[in-house]
């Protein structure tokens, strides 16, 4: 058994977990939203990308010219339409409507594209390796996977702390009612956050589509591992939560290694020992 | 020329009304201090006339426009900029990164970070530090930073005296000559009486929601004051 190439293997199907849970981490640190339906908003992006490879003919990760946007717009109307009235009510209202929209989505899925499994192929990427020194043998995707992963987090922290709108998303997450008082229009901020929220969710989407088969059920376990990767990273850290999906992926890789059948279990197994060890997680930053 | 008006605001904090019918006026330049006892309503007034506190369209009207029922944010962009009581910086903002925060409104005038800095100097050697890092003055004068960095017509401070030493309230309440200087009109909310007379030409005092006494500062006993402000 060669254990370093477990713990790589692990490591980069982290970066898969971090990109799923992106967007989760981005709309609870924003607006304290804990959106149930982000696991479906995930798969809802692969089938887009599907459709979109279906009519135009281009590969799935050009796809990403349309899928990007579509995801966006569609982000940032749910917000503005629907979910910006339900923060007023605490936690709750929230929660059932981004429930509601799950169900909705799962439902419309499997009536437009039956419950049959999909795939998106990108070629000769998604089987190639490379041989490194000391027998590591590691697949072209999970590390441009990985890779984009990182891209993606050090992209937000430039957001986040080098421009004025990540400067109005940090003030908002503060204070809200503050953030107005100065001139801050939060129901457009937070239409502007779960946009750009989603297209990490659609890259996201389609970089799984390609990995794995989907099907309009696919989205609440996506929603664990996202959750679970935030979790353990701890609240309102974006490089916590790529080491949090780095944990959940070498937990699971060692489980797999021990048994297969106890891939999904371990990475589990590991999530409730951190709480129970560290309850705000790795590195945590939001307060309250 | 008349800059701010409230006529006949009254607020509600749902069912308890804690505002009944005020009428305010506020020259152009004017500094005009709201006194009061805890609970009177003060920091109520502020707060409808910023915005966060829903009101009726007329009950608020800012340079002959009704106000009443806009939200914060488009009223900060009129020109009516905030310092909330308690300072209310962002935590997680630097000092300067805070200041910038003013600069959402959008709108252009004598303020920047530099005159800022000019007014505040201690704030530009603490520029790159965490806002809760500061001290309490450091904090309010801060705020007040914050509010000029919006460029405001009309500056509402609530309670800038709060929980801070004599000698720390002296030092920025000897700011606010400078920020008048500009022609910024300002309304100070305090329970400093003294302190708020000092700095104003007139005076309202308000009293379980309702309007006890206005007069100019200069010569009033400060008695009767002291009367209206205990309802004696």
């Amino acid at each position: 058994m060669d254990w370093l190439n477990i713990l790589v293997q692990g490591g980069l199907l982290g970066g898969f977990y971090a990109l799923f849970a992106i967007g989760l981490s981005m709309s609870f640190g924003i607006m304290r939203l804990v959106n149930i339906a982000h696991g479906d908003l995930i798969v809802l992006a692969a089938y887009v990308a599907l459709v979109v490879v279906q009519a135009t003919g281009l590969s799935p990760f050009l796809s990403l010219i349309i899928v990007v946007p579509v995801m966006f717009l569609l982000g940032y109307a749910l917000q503005r339409g629907l979910l910006n009235q339900t923060l007023s009510g605490g936690l709750l209202p929230p929660l059932l409507v981004t429930f509601g929209i799950s169900i909705i989505i799962q439902n419309g899925l499997l009536q437009v594209f039956g419950a049959y499994d999909h795939r998106l192929q990108e070629g000769s990427i998604e089987t190639a390796s490379l041989k490194l020194l000391g027998g590591l043998d590691i697949g072209a995707y999970p590390l441009l996977v990985f890779a984009v992963a990182v891209l993606a987090i050090a992209g937000l922290q430039l957001l986040f702390y080098r421009t004025r709108l990540g400067r109005a998303f940090r003030a908002v997450s503060d204070d809200a009612d503050t953030a107005e008082l100065m001139g801050i229009d939060n129901r457009k901020l937070y239409a502007l956050a779960l946009g750009i929220a989603m297209i990490f969710t659609a890259i996201a989407g389609v970089l799984f589509g390609i990995r794995t088969i989907f099907a309009p059920s696919a989205g609440p376990i996506r929603l664990i591992l996202a959750f679970e990767a935030v979790i353990i990273g701890g609240l309102g850290s974006m490089w916590g939560t790529l080491i949090g999906g780095m944990v959940l992926g070498i937990a699971q890789a060692v489980g797999a290694a021990l048994n297969p059948t106890w891939q999904i279990l371990a990475g589990h197994l590991a999530f409730l020992a951190i709480l129970i060890v560290r309850p705000s997680g790795l590195f945590p930053r939001t307060r309250d | 020329m008349t800059l701010l008006r409230t006529q006949n605001l009254s607020a509600f904090y749902a069912d308890f009304q804690a505002l009944f019918d005020i009428n305010v006026t506020v020259e152009e330049g004017e500094t005009v201090a709201i006194i009061g006892a805890n609970g009177a309503g003060k920091t109520t007034f502020l707060r409808s006339v910023a915005g966060a506190i829903g009101t009726a369209p007329e009950m608020v009207f800012f340079d002959g426009r009704a106000i009443g029922g806009k939200t914060p944010h488009e009223i900060v962009r009129l020109g009516i900029a905030m310092v909330p009581e308690g300072r209310r910086l962002f935590p997680s903002l630097s000092v300067e990164e805070n200041l910038l925060l003013g600069t959402h409104s959008e709108r252009s005038g004598p303020w920047n970070l530099k005159r800022v800095y000019e007014l505040f100097p201690r704030l530009f050697d603490l520029r790159g530090l965490p806002a809760p890092s500061l001290s309490g003055g450091q904090q309010q004068m801060a705020a007040v930073g914050r509010g000029l960095m919006s460029n405001p017509r009309l500056l509402l401070c609530d309670e800038l005296s709060l929980g801070l030493a004599p000698i720390v309230i002296r030092d920025i309440y000897q700011c606010l000559d400078v920020i008048t200087a500009e022609g910024t009109t300002v309304v100070l909310v305090e329970q400093d009486i003294n302190r708020a007379l000092d700095a104003s030409a007139r005076f309202y005092c308000f009293q379980e929601g309702r309007l006890a006494l206005t007069a100019p500062t200069e010569g009033f006993d400060r008695q009767a004051i002291t009367s209206a402000y205990f309802g004696l």
